[in-house]
């Protein structure tokens, strides 16, 4: 198959605008968060001073650690920015969109789950394995509800793959979809959960007891440290992106239209500032959870996915 | 505009079916009349809906009587009641979330096997939703059962009716008027007699857990 320029040019500019973008939407989270708690804000681009630190500073490992813990960072930073490399998010036209649909997108998150747990208890800290185990736990209860809220979209538009979805729910004529009011809750539950936001897990503290996203990463420094908050950035932006996929796909280009891109680039940032702001509100309002009512929380978001499809069977929309 | 009304109806009573299952996780109590205040307001405009797209005046009539029950009078005893009986930040302990949500599935399920060929005898505009305000029923009937404190109890009373009143307008288009003021109405004695007993179940065992009713004394 010939790749046409303009795809070519599609997915380079998205896998930029997410490698350069993706900080930038973690820093506006951040300044909102501080904002609405009355606290002075940091600086929009802190996370990227942050990053730039971290890569200037020479990398200890313990002296226990394997070759899997020196892999980890790039394995997980290679999986997030290849999901944000699939995601439509600026054009529906990816050359790479067609090697993997939103089960193997679902896989790809797992992957790298598998590989931080792993290398988190590899140096054998009684944290790390802490932090494994509750990502572990989290993650097998997230994964089906996931799975279940791109099922609600994948039946109404009768494909699993992402671009399809964006492409059929875009550009046919609008249309209230009961289901996806399911998905839409659920999806943001499990978004929550996934990235270690508040109700779950808190990302600004290092609180022992409840930590677990940052007990996951607390052996590493310098660049392994910089790469796996960039991707954990990625996987925000990923996430983010697909959620924009399914419930706000307006606005993102098409094969026969290579000049909507200049809309799709605006567009994308101002949905995502929006998401952003939301997702701050949603962390300022809510408390965290203990770590033993979080299945409880997970459940709620499988059990809605599930009366989702449910719903559509019922209502056949 | 016609079809995205009538597609709305279905959103409606999606929202209808979702707050009836955070009704059910919600421990809080303060929260849970707020999910009751929210379920009034999406009948009501489930109601206007339905009574603008068959264009059946009288339809307002009840949108507007369920407003001022449903979102006005009932959150406002229910809020008086709370503080009056000093339980409104109270937080009840459930049990097992997890096994409730999915014996909810199960129920959801069965509500949309039974409704279906009662569905398919309608000739309402809205007949699709009469399973999803079964399951809503349903739903706040085993909220009813599970919970053990007299004013989620309540709650799960009174949202029953929201769902028994959605079910109607679905199934035929709303039910006379008559009999519509008589479930209100009874709704709202069944309401003022629970708030008594609730105050007699205080003073008698200093707890609204009303599962102090169910052991006997010999005196």
């Amino acid at each position: 198959m010939l790749v046409s320029p303009y795809a070519f040019l599609a997915q380079l500019l998205q896998f930029l605008v997410a490698l350069a973008a993706a900080p930038l939407l973690t820093g506006w989270i951040n300044q909102w968060r501080a904002w609405l708690q009355n606290k002075t804000a940091p600086s929009l681009l802190q996370p990227y001073y942050v990053l730039h630190k971290l890569f200037q500073k020479e990398a200890v490992a313990a002296e226990s650690a394997s070759m899997l813990f020196r892999a980890t960072p790039y394995i997980v930073f290679g999986c997030m920015a290849s999901a944000c490399g699939i995601v439509p998010a600026l054009s529906t036209d990816l050359p790479l969109a067609p090697v993997a649909d939103a089960i193997a997108l679902v896989g790809l998150f797992a992957l790298a789950r598998v590989f931080i747990s792993l290398a988190a208890m590899d140096v054998g800290t009684a944290f790390g394995t802490l932090g494994a185990r509750r990502e572990m736990l989290i993650g097998f209860l997230a994964e089906p509800a996931l799975l279940m809220a791109l099922f609600s979209a994948s039946l109404i538009t009768n494909s699993t793959s992402l671009t399809a979805i964006v492409n059929k729910m875009a550009h046919s004529q609008f249309q209230l979809y009961p289901s996806m009011a399911f998905a839409g809750v659920a999806f943001t539950i499990v978004s929550l959960a996934e990235n270690a936001r508040v109700p779950v897990d808190n990302p600004a503290t290092h609180l022992e007891l409840t930590m677990v996203h940052e007990a996951l990463i607390l052996e590493y420094s310098a660049r392994h440290l910089a790469l796996l908050e960039w991707a954990s950035s990625l996987k925000l932006f990923a996430y983010s992106c697909i959620g924009l996929a399914l419930f706000f796909p307006y606005g993102v280009a098409q094969a026969d239209a290579p000049q909507a891109m200049l809309i799709s680039l605006p567009a994308l940032l101002l949905k995502l500032a929006v998401g952003g702001f939301a997702l701050a509100l949603i962390e300022t309002v809510s408390a965290k959870l203990r770590i033993f009512r979080v299945p409880e929380f997970l459940a709620v978001a499988f059990v809605l996915a599930v009366i989702g499809l449910l719903v559509h069977g019922l209502l056949g929309a | 505009m016609i079809a995205l009304l009538t597609q709305a109806i279905n959103l409606f009573a999606a929202m209808l079916l979702i707050l009836a299952f955070a009704m059910i996780t919600q421990r809080r109590i303060l929260n849970l009349v707020h999910l009751f205040t929210a379920q009034g307001l999406t009948l009501v405009a489930a109601t206007l809906d339905v009574g603008y797209l068959t264009a059946q005046h009288q339809m307002y009539l009840s949108a507007a009587a369920a407003f001022a029950l449903k979102v006005v009078v009932l959150p406002f005893l229910l809020h008086r009641l709370t503080d009056r009986l000093q339980v409104r930040f109270d937080v009840e302990p459930l049990w097992n979330t997890p096994v409730t949500m999915l014996v909810g599935i199960l129920l959801v399920v069965f509500a949309f096997n039974l409704a279906s060929p009662i569905a398919a005898l309608s000739a309402s505009i809205a007949r699709a939703t009469l399973g999803i305000a079964l399951a809503s029923v349903l739903l706040s009937f085993m909220m009813m059962i599970t919970r053990a404190k007299a004013v989620p109890q309540v709650i799960g009373f009174l949202s029953m009716e929201n769902s028994l009143f959605f079910a109607a307008t679905a199934a035929t288009n709303g039910m006379p008027m008559l009999v519509e003021l008589g479930i209100a109405l009874d709704a709202l004695m069944a309401f003022l007699i629970g708030g008594v007993f609730m105050f007699q179940i205080r003073e008698q065992f200093d707890s609204l857990d009303i599962r102090h009713l169910e052991r006997l004394r010999e005196e």
